[in-house]
């Protein structure tokens, strides 16, 4: 019989969830298999590999070393939380970043938590945690260049300065609202 | 994940009072903060303990401030935010050097201060820098809050003067003078386990601690005590090898271990020698 579990309830994605499980069940589990969300993949299972990496509260994690009872009143983000049109995403798939896919999630995550203009040393730093066997990282490292490039070329275009912020928080915040 | 989860228990404190309170009547209970050192061992099913204390929610246990000439970071506090703190970079640039040198951005974004003490690795990070900075361990349990220099706190291997029933609530450093020095030596920038770590300052009366190279982080008094009687460098790194014990194991060997502290030792006095001004903050070349 499975025993009665308080739910532990978060904002998955822009939207609350509450799940009813185990308060040490890790938060790739509950992500994987509770909310079925499959983008976040397991690697070593250990925090070496960064393949399990998800956002909370703005914070690059690796998922299998956080029990959900610490997600609670959190934010978390996967890479279902990118819809599919970040910059990021685009970048990786135009520009060979990506190759079996495993550490994809995970690299973009980390690489969307590192600020508008990151020098080619934070981003070195700022993925030292992702591993990636196929790609030698150049393809990454060229598409994270592309993506803030694109970025800054868009937000240009819109006549945005860096005070653009508020348009993005007015963005997600419209997402939201959606049904 | 090999452990299986169903049978285990965990306390879920709302304050530190709670927590205590929880550690002295329905212990033994073993803590979780970051838990990047406790889930390694149960996805790996090789943590025996069952019952857990989630004490990650206590923010009276975060931040970092100065109390009168004396730097207090709250046990919680992770790796990043030392390595942000404008006050831990001013006043204990090598606190900062190792915290950036732990894991990669998602350990440090989970790891703790506290939790790296409490793990009691021979191999943390932040062990040797606080060693070398005379820090002191702050201990409370449901009945009283005690203080315990770093130097004695750790008795052997994994073990140490904390009770069951006590739980590490901050780390205290006083202003610590002089040149401050910190070298990881690992496979890797990061994510690697250290082969040697040393952390040291250079004033009129040095002070060298190390990790890997024995059961626990060691403080080097005698070739701390050669060095500030004017002893030559080559005497200091004869005189190392006899304070350390290192092992052979899956990251390194006895021997190499050897020479990496005595060539560290070499390193740290050249560095940090001194040439007209002091020049402020930790060494640079850490990478």
């Amino acid at each position: 019989m499975t025993p009665a579990f308080r739910p532990i309830a978060f904002v998955l994605n822009g939207r609350r969830v509450a799940v009813r499980v185990h308060p040490l069940k890790r938060l790739l589990d509950v992500l994987r298999e509770d909310c079925r969300l499959t983008g976040t993949k397991e690697g070593c299972g250990e925090g070496e590999c960064g393949a399990c990496t998800v956002i909370v509260d703005g914070k690059a994690v690796n998922s299998c070393l956080v029990p959900v009872a610490q997600a609670a009143g959190t934010r978390v983000t996967t890479i279902e939380g990118l819809h599919g049109r970040h910059r990021l995403q685009a970048a990786f798939a135009e520009l060979g970043g990506a190759q079996c896919g495993i550490c994809t999630p995970g690299m973009i995550l980390a690489a969307s938590t590192l600020g508008p203009k990151p020098t080619l040393d934070e981003v070195r730093t700022g993925l030292a945690g992702n591993i990636c066997r196929c790609t030698g990282y150049e393809g990454i490292y060229r598409a994270i260049k592309a993506a803030n490039k694109a970025r800054g070329a868009r937000r240009e275009a819109r006549g945005e300065g860096r005070e653009a912020r508020g348009t993005a928080r007015a963005r997600t915040a419209a997402r939201r609202r959606r049904p | 994940m090999r452990t299986a989860i169903s049978p285990l228990v965990v306390k879920q404190p709302r304050t530190l009072k709670d927590a205590l309170r929880m550690l002295r009547d329905d212990g033994p209970l073993t803590p979780l903060a970051g838990c990047t050192d406790v889930y390694v061992g149960l996805n790996f099913g090789t943590l025996r303990d069952a019952r857990f204390l989630n004490i990650w929610g206590l923010d009276d246990l975060r931040g970092i401030d100065v109390r009168g000439d004396v730097l207090r970071i709250g046990a919680l506090t992770t790796h990043a935010e030392i390595v942000r703190s404008v006050l831990v970079r001013r006043r204990l640039p090598m606190l900062a050097a190792a915290c950036r040198e732990v894991g990669a951005v998602q350990i440090q974004n989970r790891g703790t201060l506290g939790g790296n003490i409490a793990n009691g690795s021979p191999a943390g990070d932040s062990l040797p820098v606080l060693a070398a900075a005379e820090a002191f361990v702050e201990l409370r349990s449901a009945e009283w809050t005690r203080t315990v220099p770093f130097g004695e706190f750790y008795t052997g291997y994994r073990k140490s003067v904390m009770r069951p029933d006590e739980l590490i609530t901050a780390v205290e450093i006083p202003r610590v003078e002089g040149a401050q020095w910190f070298r990881k030596v690992g496979t890797r920038a990061a994510q690697s386990i250290s082969k040697v770590v040393m952390a040291a300052v250079r004033a009129s009366r040095p002070r060298i601690a190390l990790g890997s190279v024995a059961p626990t982080v060691v403080r080097a008094r005698s070739t701390e005590e050669a060095l500030a009687a004017g002893g030559a460098i080559e005497e200091a790194q004869r005189l190392l090898q006899d304070e350390i014990s290192p092992i052979d194991d899956i990251r390194s060997t006895e021997a190499y271990r050897r020479f990496v502290a005595a060539n560290l030792l070499m390193q740290f006095w050249t560095d940090t020698a001194p040439r007209g001004r002091a020049r402020p903050g930790v060494n640079r070349r850490t990478r």
